[in-house]
């Protein structure tokens, strides 16, 4: 995994009063099952700065997966504004969404999915197909993210060839293949027992030190400590938003576990 | 996405389920092939109707004894008995645009030489109705004006009648006979096959009219006169001019049927053209149904296909598919299939063509407008069907998609 500092992501202004890639104002999310009405998202406001590394907690049902899909680009808030690197997401027609799911946002979810029957390489190419980069370039950028995420060996494995880290590994790779501002994950552990949940994590702290936004979806408390920041929601709002003291480093932490041959 | 790579991904998907995509094939293959093969047999039949309607002569009016109608009843050639020689030679005097004309009548009787007899049939005539009928002759020639107006007993064999009775042998010089008379053969005609009704033109002999009347039948009406017009716009015209001669002669008075039918030829071609093109766009038109029913079962398939690729579907989305990429992913797939279809069917509408036409002895005939058509039918066949369902996998909501089990 030595090949991080290759990989060249878009350069980053730290200062201080850097604008925030994301800013979400007062964003509700209703969801209208006929009789009743639920209201997912009650009045959300965050802003995400250029290299900050977030992770959303939670108790199931309080509104987090809805708010990374429309993070995401995935969904519209039902009201509220959503500025995405400066852009009012909410008024993109669905063409431009599509453009900016494909370049601007890398989206990592629990279950992995990739498409069956394809190759990881083949996988991780898929976006660049999508954002019409030319052949050989698309070839050597996915190799390049398969590489990064310590997969340069099995570029002609299916997914069910791989196992469940190593198929997290490849949607990650994918997620990054066209070099997105910002890293989206929605619960990207939970499929994956511990060990390998912190090698996740630690591929997220290496790229996030490469100055990579992510915002990242948990309710395990031991993965939102490798973030930089942990947001709380609870029943549609947020509870809490403080930063995290003592973050661990993921690649230490895995030196005090049990190593697993993964082959 | 590039054009090859849509297709690359179309046809990869496709053969993941082979068995399927074959069996949605066949629907297109059943119905381009049909379409092929009826036009291809159309087209072969009306071509063999206009080599015979060709083979008969060029510009040619048939005047035939009887009408057409009379009273509504159909009375064939020879029912009455008013058609004589002396009609041909006033309309070779009175229309100009008749270049030639041939008298006919006909009986049938037992043809015998040295050791052979041949039942056949045998036409009274003159010298022009070889002329006429483009009639080359194998061997020797044709019986004169002189023999026809000495009533000679001199014969013209059709080449099964030759075949039957002197085999290879040269029969020009060599005497045979016709019921107990002797008739000294002058030619032999070259084969002509079978007429568009199935019967050997070639089974026959030809004596001048004179003889005929005078010392077989014993009649002087004729059966039909052949007369051809300078030009094919001038025989229109001689109809006319003829129909009008003749009424002159019979008296027929204004009101009163024909007792004689002017066919001309070139209306015969056009209406078996007409009849045959009708008969070719029903045919086809049912290959055309089948074809129909192929899309939907293209369109059956395509649905079950995005239902069972909704996650794939969703993923796509999510990572940046547009609706169009979509669109066009499962567009290109159902045109596929029935292109694929198409072409296969092109193959075996070719095939089955050719087999039959060949079986019937027609010239095969495959039209490049009716493989072209096929081709762009399949193609649109292909697009029509799959549009639904490509428009139903673009619309999908990513969010459900991917949650899609
Ligand atoms: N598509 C949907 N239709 C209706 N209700 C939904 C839909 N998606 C989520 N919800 C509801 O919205 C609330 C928040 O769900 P979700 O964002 O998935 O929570 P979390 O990811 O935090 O577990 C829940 O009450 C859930 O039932
Ligand atoms: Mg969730």
């Amino acid at each position: 995994m030595a090949t991080l500092a290759q990989v060249e992501l878009k350069p980053v202004a730290l200062a201080v009063a850097a604008p925030a890639v994301i800013e979400v104002q007062d964003v509700h999310k209703y969801y209208d099952l006929g009789e009743t009405k639920v209201h997912a998202l009650r009045g959300v406001d965050l802003k995400v700065k250029p290299g900050e590394f977030v992770a959303i907690m939670g108790s199931s049902g309080s509104g987090k997966s809805t708010f990374m899909n429309m993070l995401g680009c995935l969904d519209k808030p039902s009201s509220g504004r959503y500025i995405l690197e400066g852009t009012d997401v909410s008024k993109l027609e669905k063409k431009d969404l599509a453009a900016i799911r494909n370049r601007k946002l890398g989206f990592v979810f629990q279950g992995f999915n990739l498409l069956s029957r394809t190759t990881a390489l083949e996988n991780v190419e898929l976006p660049t197909l999508y954002a019409k980069v030319e052949k050989e370039e698309r070839l050597k950028r996915a190799k390049e993210v398969l590489e990064l995420v310590g997969l340069g060996e099995r570029l002609d494995h299916f997914p069910s060839q791989l196992s469940g880290g190593q198929q997290q590994r490849v949607a990650i790779a994918r997620a990054l293949v066209n070099k997105p501002a910002i890293l989206l994950a929605d619960e990207p552990t939970g499929n994956l027992d511990s060990r390998t949940s912190v090698e996740i994590m630690q591929i997220f702290q290496e790229l996030n030190e490469q100055g990579l936004t992510i915002v990242l979806v948990t309710h395990e408390p031991d993965i939102a400590q490798f973030a930089k920041r942990i947001v709380v929601f609870r029943d549609g709002k947020i509870r809490h938003d403080d930063p995290v003291r003592q973050r661990p480093h993921a690649a230490d932490v895995l030196k005090t576990l049990p190593a697993i041959d993964e082959d | 996405m590039d054009l090859l790579a849509i297709l690359r991904i179309a046809v990869r998907a496709l053969t993941r389920n082979k068995m399927r995509s074959l069996l949605t094939m066949l629907g297109i293959i059943i119905g381009v092939g049909a379409v092929i093969a009826t036009v291809g047999l159309g087209q072969g039949a009306q071509q063999a109707v206009q080599d015979q309607i060709a083979s008969m002569g060029t510009n040619l009016l048939y005047i035939s004894s009887g009408s057409v109608n009379k009273g509504g009843v159909h009375l064939g050639g020879g029912a009455t008995k008013t058609l004589v020689t002396d009609d041909m030679n006033a309309i070779l005097k009175q229309v100009p645009t008749i270049a030639e004309a041939a008298p006919g009548a006909g009986s049938s009787a037992q043809v015998v030489s040295d050791n052979q007899n041949w039942y056949t049939r045998i036409t009274g005539t003159t010298p022009q109705y070889f002329d006429i009928r483009n009639w080359p002759f194998a061997q020797g020639g044709s019986f004169t004006q002189d023999d026809v107006t000495r009533a000679t007993n001199v014969v013209v064999l059709g080449s099964t009648v030759q075949q039957n009775l002197f085999g290879n042998a040269d029969p020009v010089g060599q005497t045979v006979r016709i019921g107990t008379l002797p008739f000294q053969v002058v030619g032999v005609l070259q084969a002509k096959g079978q007429s568009g009704l199935g019967q050997d033109q070639d089974d026959g002999v030809y004596v001048p009219i004179t003889t005929l009347q005078k010392k077989i039948t014993g009649q002087d009406w004729l059966q039909y006169i052949m007369a051809s017009a300078t030009s094919q716009p001038a025989s229109y015209a001689a109809q006319d001019q003829i129909t009008s001669v003749l009424r002159d002669r019979h008296r027929i008075r204004a009101g009163q049927d024909d007792d004689f039918t002017v066919r001309n030829l070139a209306d015969v071609a056009q209406l078996a053209d007409a009849s045959s093109q009708v008969m070719t766009l029903l045919l086809a038109s049912i290959a055309g149904v089948s074809l129909i029913v192929g899309g939907i079962g293209i369109m059956n398939i395509m649905l079950v296909s995005v239902t069972e690729r909704t996650r794939e579907i969703g993923i796509r989305i999510a990572i940046g598919a547009t609706e169009s990429d979509v669109l066009r992913q499962f567009l290109s797939e159902s045109v596929v299939l029935s292109l694929a279809g198409g072409l296969v069917g092109i193959l075996c509408g070719v095939a089955s063509s050719m087999a039959i036409t060949k079986l019937l002895g027609w010239n095969i005939l495959i039209s490049p407008t009716a493989v072209v058509a096929a081709v762009v039918f399949s193609m649109a066949v292909g697009i029509f069907f799959g549009f639904y369902p490509a428009r139903k996998a673009a619309l999908l909501d990513p969010i459900e998609a991917l949650r899609f089990e």
